[in-house]
């Protein structure tokens, strides 16, 4: 099997709208696959659509080697997944839950207990043991349910939005654990709107309105996406600024990060305009993801 | 089928129910209020009811005749008047709903042996209180024609004949007899329905179903751990209301409480099936709340619970066939009030059984382990 997931024009129509166009996708096994995109770009609907929990409108899929449609019941046997909305039960114990999607996995009665214990040590709960769901905070919570979501050591891991609203040192000791199962062999497809988490990636997928953009490494993105020199600039006025630098001829690209503006420029050249007009010095950099998808998405329109 | 997935369900359905305070105190609170509210408070037999007399044959049997009114308990003598138009007056003003006429050759007529008529007036703008009062004159004249008969009879020297009109498993008409075996049905469907329903739409609701079916799960399993706790419940209730009606309104239970015990069992799984059936449909949990109630009415109404079927249209009278509570009714009233054993009920558990088959697979069936 030389891919764990393999998608051949997965498509999903909610009526007359079309939330998923033409999908292809292709993931090794043990590969961790980031995808990326804003709201409502489809990253979930694909998800489900792999699980074997949403029937695709067209197109088909192979998730280790089982048909995504027809086999979506063997699939669901060696695949594990973590929802958006957080879906364990609240008025369980930690322990409880767990002791449940263990029955449900129908993992032997002699092995739960290891089982279960190993769990969770893996997602640091060990000392939550009996407490109840509801009182966790996010990062527990989250957890909880990737520590729910392995407990039958899937071959492939579903991961959508997993560590959102949680504290960046839970979100490192996340993606930590992450590496970890992908070492062991998990395939893993994870959502997030976090570049950090993103570039721990091995392969990136962008989707926009449905679209599936661009797959590759992080590296690779930014290389093949962005064909020129990235500088910054912090400008005083940097609303005053932006639609003025975009209007100029030889700025291929300008968006704002936060303080900052970063402009795409075709040569050196730019960089001497660019310091003229403003007046101030551009710094260069190495593009973040951002602006990869800044482009993919300014290339696709 | 895998039984350790079933266990699982089972277990976390207990563990849920358990905790959830307000869901017991349902179960239990629910059988109580209504059988003292419905068993109390309704109490369709009607007594007391005001009464006035124009005697124009002053006699002594007459008074005899009277006396037997007033003692029944449902006529209270209120007034006696000397004109027909001064009874109208009385029943029209609403001092009286009944009045009692005893023509001037009454007596005359009785010792005659003579068919002695009596004219019993009633007010028929309260259905109930003049259905009642006729019934209760009719009985009474029976009563006292026997009476009258037999004496006769034994002055001939001719055996007596004490034939008495008594209305059948239930001689003392007390209503509450009736209604309690009944009342037990409607709360055991009722509270069956709704939480069988609100538990699977409470899942799709929070999202955990969405978690639960991306497990190898099958929907059988689901649905057999899901239902299996509500069955014990559903006993626990019956048994709570059982209780209540033998220690609070002395019902006494005729029939082999076993057996009322073994079929109930069918009448649950009905009761849960359709509560399932729900829940397919339902998108929230407010929309199976009120699908509950939208299938619990007719029930209510049309079961015989309220009115007797007999009496119904006969689209409705068919109609009711349709409906657990239909059979579940003459299963309960037989055991308990009629003291009947299951050989006569085989019809009903049959009924029951199918239904509960039909609406089991359907829900089984419809219960796709995808999102919508
Ligand atoms: N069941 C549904 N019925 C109708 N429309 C839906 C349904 N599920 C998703 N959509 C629509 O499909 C589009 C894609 O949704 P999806 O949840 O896949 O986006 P997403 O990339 O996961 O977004 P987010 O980052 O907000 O989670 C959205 O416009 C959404 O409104
Ligand atoms: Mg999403």
């Amino acid at each position: 099997m030389e891919y764990a997931i393999k998608t051949l024009d997965l498509t999903k129509k909610f009526g007359d709208f079309t939330a998923v166009k033409s999908v292809n996708l292709a993931i090794k096994p043990g590969e961790i696959c980031g995808f990326l995109g804003p709201n409502g770009a489809g990253k979930s609907t694909v998800m489900r659509m792999l699980c074997g929990i949403l029937e695709p409108s067209s197109g088909s899929g192979e998730i280790l080697g089982y048909d995504l449609v027809q086999e979506s019941e063997a699939i669901k046997k060696r695949i594990g997944y973590m929802s958006q909305k957080f879906s364990l039960y609240d008025d369980l114990t930690v322990a409880e839950n767990m002791e449940f999607y263990a029955g449900i996995y129908d993992i032997p009665y002699r092995q739960r207990r290891v089982r279960i214990q190993e769990m969770l040590e893996l997602a640091q709960l060990s000392g939550q043991r009996r407490a109840l769901t509801s009182d966790l905070s996010v990062g527990f919570k989250q957890r909880l349910a990737l520590a729910c979501a392995i407990i039958s050591r899937p071959e492939i891991l579903f991961l959508d939005e997993p560590t959102s609203g949680v504290s960046p040192t839970s979100r490192r000791a996340f993606f930590d654990i992450i590496h970890d199962l992908a070492q062991a062999g998990t395939t893993v497809i994870v959502s997030t709107h976090f570049m950090d988490e993103a570039e721990r990636c091995h392969n990136i997928a962008f989707m926009l309105q449905g679209y599936l953009l661009a797959v590759d490494t992080p590296d690779r993105l930014k290389e093949k996406v962005i064909k020129g020199i990235m500088v910054r600039l912090q400008l005083p006025d940097p609303m005053y600024w932006l639609p003025r630098l975009s209007a100029q001829p030889w700025v291929l690209e300008a968006s704002l990060h936060g303080l900052f503006i970063h402009v795409l420029l075709a040569n050196e050249e730019a960089v001497e305009r660019l310091y003229e007009i403003t007046g101030h010095n551009p710094q260069r950099i190495v593009p973040n993801l951002e602006d990869v998808f800044i482009s993919l998405a300014k290339q696709k329109n | 089928m895998n039984m350790n997935r079933i266990a699982a369900v089972l277990k976390k359905e207990f563990l849920q129910m358990r905790r959830d305070r307000m869901t017991l105190a349902l179960i239990f609170m629910i059988p109580l209020v209504q059988l003292i509210l419905f068993g109390y408070a309704i109490q369709t037999e009607v007594k007391h009811i005001p009464t006035v007399v124009f005697d124009q044959s002053l006699s002594s049997s007459s008074r005899d005749m009277l006396a037997s009114f007033s003692t029944s308990g449902y006529f209270d003598v209120t007034n006696s008047v000397n004109s027909f138009q001064a009874i109208t007056e009385e029943i029209d003003s609403g001092k009286a709903q009944v009045g009692i006429v005893f023509p001037p050759d009454y007596n005359h007529n009785l010792e005659k042996g003579i068919t002695a008529p009596v004219q019993v007036i009633v007010d028929a703008s309260d259905n109930m209180v003049a259905n009642q009062a006729i019934a209760i004159a009719n009985s009474i004249g029976l009563i006292k024609s026997q009476q009258v008969l037999t004496q006769k009879m034994q002055l001939s020297g001719q055996p007596p004949y004490d034939i008495r009109v008594r209305p059948w498993y239930n001689p003392d008409g007390i209503t509450a007899y009736y209604m309690v075996p009944a009342i037990l049905g409607i709360v055991v469907t009722m509270t069956m329905v709704i939480i069988t329903a609100v538990a699977i739409v409470r899942e799709r609701e929070r999202g955990t179903l969405e978690q639960l079916i991306v497990t190898p799960i099958k929907p059988l399993e689901l649905m057999i751990g899901k239902i299996l706790p509500y069955v014990v419940l559903g006993y626990l209730q019956i048994t709570v209301a059982l209780l209540v009606g033998v220690l609070l309104f002395k019902v006494p239970i005729r029939g082999s409480l076993l057996q009322l015990y073994l079929l109930t069992l069918f009448f649950i799984t009905a009761s849960l099936g359709l509560g399932l059936m729900i829940s397919n449909l339902a998108k929230n949990q407010m929309q199976a709340f009120q699908m509950s109630f939208f299938v619990m009415l007719p029930s209510i109404l049309l079961s015989g619970f309220m009115f007797p079927r007999l009496a119904m249209p006969k689209f409705i009278y068919y109609l009711s066939y349709t409906l657990p509570l239909t059979y579940y009714l003459d299963i309960i009233r037989g055991i308990v009030l009629k003291g009947i054993g299951y050989q006569y009920l085989m019809g009903q558990v049959t009924a029951l059984l199918v239904f509960s088959i039909v609406m089991l697979t359907i829900s089984t069936l419809k219960f796709q382990k995808k999102i919508a």
